[in-house]
């Protein structure tokens, strides 16, 4: 425990988290300077499918909402409806994924590479180092879940889920900043 | 727990700080904040697809792309504030979070003005 109540575990996350919006505006920065630069391949806009990319920005969402009511059920001390939640999250994030891997499938099948332009560079690196986040989440959250059937996450111990909520929920308000900045600003 | 939206997302409800056992708001005030979310994500993906903005320039560019900026930046802080309970918790992990926030906005956006990627012309580096 810290000299402010904070727990160090607690403390040490949120000053990842903090240090995680370096890398991530480095990302996204890299990709504002470079997405006109298609060097003769095909332009980012016209491959979008927003409407599939919304849905997927709506399952994260809401696996933002289903982590949060597994940290509530922890704090109440509800193991059943803790495990239940967690399981939901983690299948979410996963149908997250997975719709990731069909979006770059489909990009690639249509000309678009990974060394194909400066801007197809940019734009894999940015999702694909918030899809590798995303995939790190979900093996937290499989550990939790666990961790919990084994009988190691009690009440007392409900910061742990609160700690990998906190990871998970910032991984959710990345791609509400990725979404709006690559997929919906033209 | 309050009956508003607005209140709900306004107000710290059960336990506050210090609140080992519970603290945040109510599973129904959760559900609803997500709802509100998904609205204004519907909204955003709307607001992109309106054919006002087909190859608009200038300050109907600008005004299409702020819009998007002020949604995006008001669900960040509504997940921030609510989901990872930074408006519960103690404000030192508020300052921790929004500090490397603020320096990474501040340090790309000097960055980006450097590159020259504001403005009309052609940018030095596209």
């Amino acid at each position: 425990m810290t000299s402010t109540g904070i727990s160090n575990e607690k403390l040490a996350m949120w000053v990842f988290l903090g240090s995680e919006c370096l890398l991530f505006g480095g990302l996204i920065s890299t990709f504002l300077l470079y997405k006109d630069r298609t060097a003769g391949g095909p332009k980012l806009h016209e491959l979008y499918d927003i409407g599939f990319t919304s849905i997927s920005s709506f399952v994260l969402l809401m696996s933002s909402l289903t982590m949060v009511l597994a940290v509530s059920a922890v704090q109440r001390g509800d193991q059943r409806t803790l495990r239940a939640w967690l399981a939901v999250t983690a299948i979410l994030g996963g149908v997250f994924i997975s719709g990731q891997v069909y979006e770059f499938t489909k990009f690639v099948s249509e000309g678009l590479g990974f060394t194909t332009s400066p801007a197809s560079s940019a734009f894999y690196t940015l999702t694909g180092f918030h899809g590798a986040h995303v995939t790190i989440g979900i093996v937290m959250l499989v550990s939790t879940l666990v961790l919990s059937l084994r009988g190691r996450i009690t009440q007392e111990k409900a910061e742990v889920v609160e700690i990998v909520g906190l990871y998970w929920h910032f991984v959710d308000v990345v791609w509400i900043v990725v979404f709006t900045i690559v997929y919906l600003i033209k | 727990m309050t009956d508003t939206t607005s209140a709900t997302l306004a107000d710290p409800i059960e336990g506050g700080h210090g609140a080992k056992a519970h603290h945040g708001l109510s599973d129904k005030g959760y559900i609803r904040i997500a709802f509100i979310l998904a609205g204004i994500t519907a909204v955003e993906v709307a607001w992109s697809y309106l054919p006002m903005w087909d190859g608009a320039t200038g300050m109907k560019a600008l005004f299409s792309t702020g819009v998007l900026l002020v949604m995006m930046g008001f669900k960040f802080f509504v997940v921030a504030s609510n989901f990872m309970h930074l408006k519960f918790d103690d404000k030192i992990l508020t300052r921790v979070f929004y500090a490397g926030l603020f320096l990474a906005v501040g340090v790309y956006l000097a960055a980006l003005t450097t590159f020259q990627i504001w403005g009309s012309n052609t940018p030095g580096y596209r």
